[in-house]
């Protein structure tokens, strides 16, 4: 009896350890829902937040394959996003060259770009902090020279549709009437963009899916990872329904002039998302980056070719900051000197935020999604309160130190036997001599 | 009779959920040497750490009296002042720093926060005279070898006035020689100074060599103290105590395998140091493996050994590599690991923390590291076959965890080392070139590494066995090189090796070195 509560007692810390930033990100976002008096989730700022945050998501995403191989950060991302953001706005505005012959060359150039740095960084062996604070001051200042130092504007609708518009709505708008379920009164009436609704029964029906297929697959073959169901179950009643309220949300937001609905750059998200997801955890290479962050030494003894993923993570990190480069551009709809300034420390931030070890070897694209929304939330959140700029910047950077702070902070606690009592904890962290 | 210096009463120290120590009391005469062992995870480390102030007072329960007051030091610096200075395992050294600046670190020789550099030097030098360190007190760490450096760690804590010094496996890392000479210091420090000392080792005829005392310890409990002169001091009986059971055979029998096929065969090999590259590391080195066969590399820290493997091993270390590599008599241009790997080859890391294990992760990921294509299909991971394929090596090889998802990190020394073979096995190579596979292991896990050794080469496998433990390589080789200053000096079948005979072959080689 004493042992069950003893291990339900440290599946349940384990668990609060692993959803701590999820929980906190919950808990931001209902503070500042009720604080705005809801204006926070209302459909047009939840559209706004996904627009907003769509460059931090994409260079997080790079940035955790940097920091994975041993804390190296990539200083330049900013400058890239705006040397791209220049490039794009010459060839299209001022060149009058195919708007999507010229996004492949952004892309290329962004591969151009990580193979300069890579080759700096995996095969000269120059520190990566200095190769790209030198690729910082390098592509602010080219983005400075292809401008002329003026501010191009503004971009044709075939360029800014595919980040700043809204997927077409195929289905067409549909009325939900449900005034009550089951007993309980709902008082849902409701028109909603018809892809919006189908969409999200789409997206979560797959999720659903996909989980349940691998648990059964597990549980078939006998495996001990699968874990038990009713956790499973707690979890994809909970995805889904956030999903699908997300997507209904999006679906009800009516804007006058343009079709409102899916964000086009929600798909691009989620399929980087997903991507990336995948890459981390399931492939050789992914794995391989874990291991040099581990331990490179080690890494490289067991047939690791640790330039080559050194290399890697900057040619993919410079092509990620090429892709925000054109998202941002279509956003702000214009190509100006400063695009791009200080988003390395935002894309960094929810890289830490979402757990990555500044070691190097740990985080997950799932918790650098989190801090990326964390940090978009608070942003958001607090300008929605009217809060001052000044105020704001101060406000994030101790949600910075606080959240490394307590990872390093519990993991110093999870560092010991797994079979500790968790009851049992004294007041000072010790780390046991093995 | 000599007043007793150090009584440590009761002493126990919990981990949350683990039970380190356990009502531990041990006593230390002014002026003895004290010896602690027990296999790895017996509490050596941690009462020590309890006795130098490094787990505070009140994190333990139990007293420890210190010249007859009792004691509550709340850190090292505390224990230091009374005269405890502790040496570890890994040498608390700076790498970029001189000798002098070393030796004074954190006792620097200052007046009002400025560095008195003549005293510094001359202080030095006087130290590094008792220690018998010979070298500039301005020559930097990193150039100077690891017997010297332990040598330093000494000095180090006598000019930090030293009543009791504590070592903990100071040897685990030194040839024998350095050993010697060791052992010879506390020993005349002893008789000299009256310095007591604390010497933590695995090395059981070190023990019988220099301690006065021995406490041994077991599952965080004092077995037993032997006396010199009263009781029987033998490696046999010290084993007994460690274990709880009598080790009939340290090395485990195994019959031939040799069936005269040669598996690897190294002919001419050169290699130089990879920063000053007119240094001859390995020179014209002629090498022969016989399928079956397990060939051991005797020699001293130095000699070469380490650098002629990994060089064999895709050229992982040194510059300017030369000479032919045949395997199963086919020549072999290896010009990486991933090469050497492909062909068979696998080198297990001496040093198992730094180049060989990733603590971060989990045993099931080092163990698949070095062969993922084992657990997948065109780069994509069958996580699922992963787990399956690990757990069959983890109750193959016996290592002790709750399941393949643990950190290594958290595992003891001796279930580290099996992770680390497990995983150079599962990567199925034909030749298997082990590094040291047994330092900092305990008897226990020594035992069944030799073990999976044997049953390697029963596969048919080959196996190079670098070793500084002499016993070891006479014990479990069927063919032994000796190696001295990157040259292969003598080539000995088991019937015919001694320690006595390869010893005269080192010193043999070494002397016209010196000479010259």
């Amino acid at each position: 009896m004493s042992v069950n509560l003893e291990k339900l007692g440290s599946q349940l810390s384990r668990n609060l350890k692993q959803y701590t930033m999820l929980i906190a990100l919950v808990a931001v976002v209902l503070f500042f829902n009720t604080q705005s008096s809801g204006r926070l989730l209302s459909p047009m700022n939840v559209s706004n937040l996904i627009f907003q945050n769509a460059y931090v998501i994409i260079l997080a995403i790079g940035m955790l394959l940097c920091i994975l191989t041993g804390g190296n950060i990539d200083l330049s991302v900013g400058s890239v996003v705006g040397v791209i953001g220049a490039v794009a706005g010459r060839l299209i505005i001022t060149e009058k060259m195919d708007v999507h012959l010229v996004m492949a060359i952004c892309v290329a150039a962004g591969i151009a770009i990580g193979m300069w740095q890579g080759f700096w960084i995996a095969y000269v062996r120059i520190p990566p902090f200095i190769v790209t604070l030198a690729g910082m001051l390098v592509f602010r200042g080219l983005t400075l020279i292809i401008l002329g130092g003026q501010t191009i504007a503004p971009f044709p609708d075939a360029f800014k549709q595919y980040t700043t518009g809204f997927l077409p709505d195929i289905i067409g708008r549909t009325h939900i009437y449900i005034p009550e379920l089951w007993g309980i009164r709902l008082n849902i009436d409701m028109t909603v963009n018809g892809l919006s609704l189908v969409a999200g029964g789409l997206v979560s029906a797959a999720y659903v899916a996909v989980q349940l297929y691998s648990y059964l697959n597990r549980r078939r073959k006998g495996y001990a990872t699968a874990g038990n169901l009713r956790g499973l179950i707690v979890r994809l009643v909970a995805v889904s329904a956030v999903l699908v309220t997300l997507f209904i949300t999006m679906g009800t937001y009516v804007n006058e002039r343009m079709p409102a609905g899916v964000p086009t750059v929600l798909v691009l998200l989620g399929i980087l998302l997903l991507l990336y997801s995948f890459f981390t955890t399931n492939t050789v290479m992914g794995r391989h980056l874990y291991a040099i962050g581990g331990n490179q030494k080690a890494a490289r003894l067991s047939g690791i070719k640790t330039n080559a993923m050194m290399f890697f993570a900057y040619v993919n990190m410079a092509v990620l900051a090429s892709v925000a480069g054109l998202v941002m551009a279509a956003r702000l709809n214009s190509a100006a000197a400063d695009t791009g300034d200080g988003f390395e420390l935002d894309a960094i931030a929810a890289c830490f935020i979402g757990g990555a070890s500044a070691y190097g070897g740990i985080g997950t694209v799932g918790g650098t999604l989190i801090g990326a929304l964390l940090m978009g939330v608070l942003n958001n959140g607090m300008s929605l309160l009217g809060i001052p700029t000044s105020v704001q910047k101060v406000v994030k950077g101790l949600v910075l130190l606080t959240a490394v702070a307590f990872d390093v902070i519990s993991k110093k606690q999870t560092a010991l036997p797994p079979f500790r009592l968790p009851f049992k904890r004294k007041a000072k962290p010790e780390v046991m001599a093995l | 009779m000599a007043n007793t210096l150090l009584e440590m009463r009761g002493i126990t120290k919990t981990f949350p959920g683990v039970l380190a120590l356990s009502n531990v009391n041990m006593a230390v005469e002014e002026g003895e040497i004290h010896a602690l062992c027990g296999e790895n995870g017996a509490g050596k480390s941690t009462l020590m750490n309890v006795l130098s102030g490094i787990y505070p007072h009140g994190a333990y329960e139990g007293d420890v009296l210190y010249d007859g007051k009792p004691c509550e030091f709340r850190s090292m610096k505390d224990s230091e002042r009374h005269g405890i200075v502790i040496i570890h395992q890994e040498l608390a050294l700076v790498p970029y720093l001189t000798i002098a600046e070393n030796m004074f670190l954190g006792n620097e020789r200052q007046r009002r926060g400025r560095i008195d550099w003549n005293i510094t030097y001359e202080k030095a030098r006087e130290y590094m005279a008792v220690v018998g360190l010979n070298e500039d007190p301005r020559t930097l760490v990193k150039d100077i070898g690891m017997g010297k450096q332990q040598l330093l760690e000494i000095a180090k804590a006598l000019a930090k006035n030293v009543r009791l010094l504590i070592l903990d496996e100071p040897t685990s890392s030194l040839n024998e020689s350095d050993s010697q000479r060791l052992l010879d210091l506390l020993l005349q420090f002893k008789r000299e100074k009256g310095i007591t000392s604390i010497l933590i080792s695995h090395k059981l005829n070190e023990l019988a060599y220099v301690a006065d005392k021995i406490t041994v310890l077991r599952d965080g409990m004092a077995i037993e103290t032997l006396t010199k002169g009263v009781d029987e001091i033998t490696e046999e009986r010290i084993i007994r105590g460690m274990v709880g059971r009598e080790i009939v055979d340290r090395y485990p029998k195994r019959e031939s395998f040799l069936t005269g096929e040669v598996a690897l065969e190294v002919a001419n090999w050169t290699v130089y140091h990879p920063l000053y590259t007119e240094r001859k590391l390995v020179d014209n080195v002629h090498l022969t493996l016989r399928r079956g066969e397990v060939v051991g590399i005797a020699g001293l820290i130095g000699a070469g050994r380490t650098e002629l493997a990994m060089s064999i091993f895709g050229k992982a270390y040194g510059a300017k590599i030369s000479g032919i590599l045949k395997k199963d008599g086919r020549q072999l241009w290896l010009n990486s690991i991933p090469d050497a790997i492909q062909n068979g080859l696998a080198y297990i890391t001496e040093d198992r923390k730094g180049d060989g294990l990733i603590l971060t992760n989990s045993v099931k990921h080092n163990v698949t590291l070095a062969h993922p294509k084992a657990i997948s299909r065109h780069g994509i991971l069958d996580k699922d076959r992963e787990v399956h394929s690990v757990e069959a090596y983890r109750q193959k090889l016996g290592i002790k965890c709750p399941t393949v998802e643990q950190l290594v990190g958290n595992l003891s020394g001796g279930n580290q080392q099996k992770v680390l073979v497990g995983k150079w096995m599962f990567a199925e190579p034909e030749i298997m070139m082990l590094d040291e596979p047994t330092r900092g292991v305990d008897v226990g896990a020594k035992y069944e590494i030799y073990q999976i050794i044997n049953q390697l080469v029963a596969q048919g496998k080959s196996i190079l066995l670098i070793s500084s433990e002499m016993p070891e390589l006479l014990g479990m080789c069927d063919r032994i090189y000796v190696m001295c200053e990157g040259r292969m000096v003598a080539e000995l079948p088991r019937k015919e090796a001694t320690q006595e005979i390869i010893m005269n072959h080192i010193m043999q080689a070494s002397k016209g070195e010196i000479g010259a």
